[in-house]
């Protein structure tokens, strides 16, 4: 059989396999299949590409292969749910630097052989697609430092955007040497490329954890992108077809993270958050937080009809999920209906509070999304905000000065009784006071998520015992 | 491939990507964020094929580094993805798994 056809055959399974993976993923009761699918493309890919032709260095890529995955198969493996996102950004990452890679390679060979080889339009794309690869590869690592702790401050300077604009106008100015032919030497080849890497971190450095999701999405979506570009330098089907998926689904889920923090993607790129959150930051709110015994909470909620649950990032860092789940049950036990409310950004990603959720064994059918619960609201006795903050302010929807002015919010504030448990007294991360803490129908439950969710489940135990 | 046919490609792979994202329900973006993740991870037959070519040493270096990183991304993409979603296999309380 023609090698050529088993290959190009293979690369045609593997892109169905990706797409129907991609698309069993859309569903929470196929997903897990879904990335079984995908799995199974990418072996085949792998395996039928041992079998191209006027291949070498069989050693090195056999040795490259067996460390990079033993690696990340073992970091994958160990990592904690909570610290997901950034070792996405660190995975990401390492795409857009293998994507880079081959653009260097296909591009040294030709500034090597003085510039002959492949037309201009290969050459465009080899170069386009290497300094996004190297601009998501850099972008992605500082991600992954900003939020593992690594880099803690935020790095501003005046005339940070000019700078960032004169960087990428010398890696076009560099793309445009090599590709006219002018400078096609493997000297301009190292500057492209060193400018984008620099390019990435000069982007990243400013931009506050809060916003880094939206960046590792644009980072994945332009990974994608790099990948799909390096796949038409290499007349690789394959590659083409998956990193055009990946660039635009992942451009539309950059979209809707944006929008569900009610920032454009520009301003998350191109100013740090909390520089305009800062002057509103002083409004007054009129009224007095008023506190609340965990007792006092037990017995309302095990003698209401409906809770509603809305667990904020404050819960993840709490390590709270499984004792918030062990209450609700009991709640359930007792006859309560009990929902838990997800806005699209809780946790650090859109889903990401729903995977922390999952983990401690909370049904998907107990999970809604903003759009299902607000209705519900008014006819709930109980909605207990754990370690949220921002996506339950009522100023969101009447507040027309205040920063997060029409960011879509959890109308907690419509439910008979409020109880928010919270650490202290203070301001969430945006420097913003919450007008819901000062409702009359507000309580405020003091204390660690963790310690105060056991003292709920002591009172509700004793309220139904 | 023909560059016409390799831009045909392109449109239909974007619209299809829009198309099988637009239904995700938002429980699963993360999931889903790390799936395509693991998706370019594809940009390992390239970097096989870019190091499998490569004649200098400094053409083999960059190869190798590239393979490794492509490796780590599709290896680590299908980790963290397999145990995203692992949780949402059965829907009822699952009492076997206990806390971690």
């Amino acid at each position: 059989m023609d090698v050529s056809l088993l290959i190009d055959g293979s690369y045609f399974v593997t892109a169905f396999l990706f797409i129907m993976g991609l698309k069993r993923m859309s569903s929470p009761k196929t997903a897990r299949s879904g990335i079984l699918w995908a799995g199974a493309g990418m072996v085949l890919a792998t395996l039928v590409s041992f079998l191209y032709p006027g291949m070498s260095n069989y050693e090195l890529i056999i040795a490259a292969i067996v460390v990079g995955s033993a690696v990340a198969w073992w970091s994958g493996r160990r990592v904690a749910m909570t610290n997901m996102p950034q070792m996405i950004a660190l995975y990401n990452g390492m795409g857009g630097g293998a994507a880079a890679a081959i653009a260097a390679v296909e591009l040294y060979r030709v500034a090597g052989e003085g510039g002959n080889g492949p037309g201009a339009a290969v050459l465009s794309l080899a170069a386009v697609g290497g300094m996004i690869g190297a601009v998501s590869f850099s972008g992605s690592l500082i991600a992954f430092g900003k939020l593992q702790g690594l880099i803690k401050r935020s790095l501003r300077f005046p005339g940070q955007q000019f700078t960032n604009i004169l960087l990428l106008l010398a890696t076009l100015a560099a793309g445009v040497l090599l590709v006219s032919g002018v400078g096609m030497t493997p000297a301009v080849v190292t500057a492209l490329f060193l400018v984008a890497l620099l390019l990435g971190v000069a982007m990243t450095l400013p931009i506050g954890g809060a916003d880094m999701p939206v960046v590792i999405s644009l980072y994945n979506a332009l990974t994608g992108l790099a990948v799909a570009f390096e796949g038409f330098v290499l007349g690789n089907a394959a590659m083409i077809i998956a990193g055009t998926v990946v660039g635009s689904a992942g451009t539309l889920l950059t979209q809707l993270m944006a929008k569900a923090m009610n920032r454009s993607l520009g301003n998350v790129l191109f100013s740090g958050f909390g520089e305009s959150a800062g002057a509103a930051a002083t409004g007054a709110v009129a009224g007095s937080m008023k506190p609340i015994e965990a007792a006092d909470v037990g017995v309302m909620m095990a003698f209401s009809q409906k809770v509603i649950v809305i667990p904020g990032y404050g819960l993840a860092v709490a390590q709270a999920q499984h004792k918030v789940w062990e209450l609700c049950q009991l709640l359930i036990n007792a006859g309560v209906q009990v929902k838990f409310a997800i806005h699209p950004v809780a946790g650090r990603m859109p889903g990401h509070m729903n995977v922390l959720l999952a983990e401690a064994g909370v049904p998907y059918e107990l999970i809604a999304d903003l759009d299902e619960i607000n209705a519900e609201f008014e006819s709930a006795d109980v909605a207990l905000v754990i370690g949220a903050n921002d996506v339950v302010n009522p100023v969101a929807r009447n507040d027309k000065s205040s920063p997060i002015y029409g960011m879509p919010i959890l109308n907690a504030d419509k439910a008979k009784n409020v109880i928010v448990i919270k650490r202290g007294q203070g301001a969430g991360f945006s420097g913003i006071e919450n007008a819901l803490f000062y409702l009359d129908n507000t309580r405020m439950l003091y204390g660690d998520g963790q310690a105060a969710v056991n003292q709920l489940i002591h009172a509700v135990k004793e309220a139904t015992g | 491939m023909t560059g016409i046919i390799a831009l045909y490609i392109f449109m239909l792979a974007a619209f299809t990507g829009y198309e099988v994202i637009a239904k995700v329900p938002e429980i699963l973006h993360t999931p889903l964020m790390s799936g395509s993740n693991f998706v370019h991870g594809i940009v390992l037959v390239g970097a096989m094929v870019a190091l499998g070519h490569a004649v200098t040493p400094l053409e083999k270096s960059i190869g190798f580094i590239g393979v490794l990183l492509a490796a780590g991304n599709a290896v680590g993409g299908y980790a963290v993805t397999e145990r995203m979603l692992e949780m949402f296999t059965s829907s009822g309380p699952r009492k076997t798994q206990g806390e971690k």
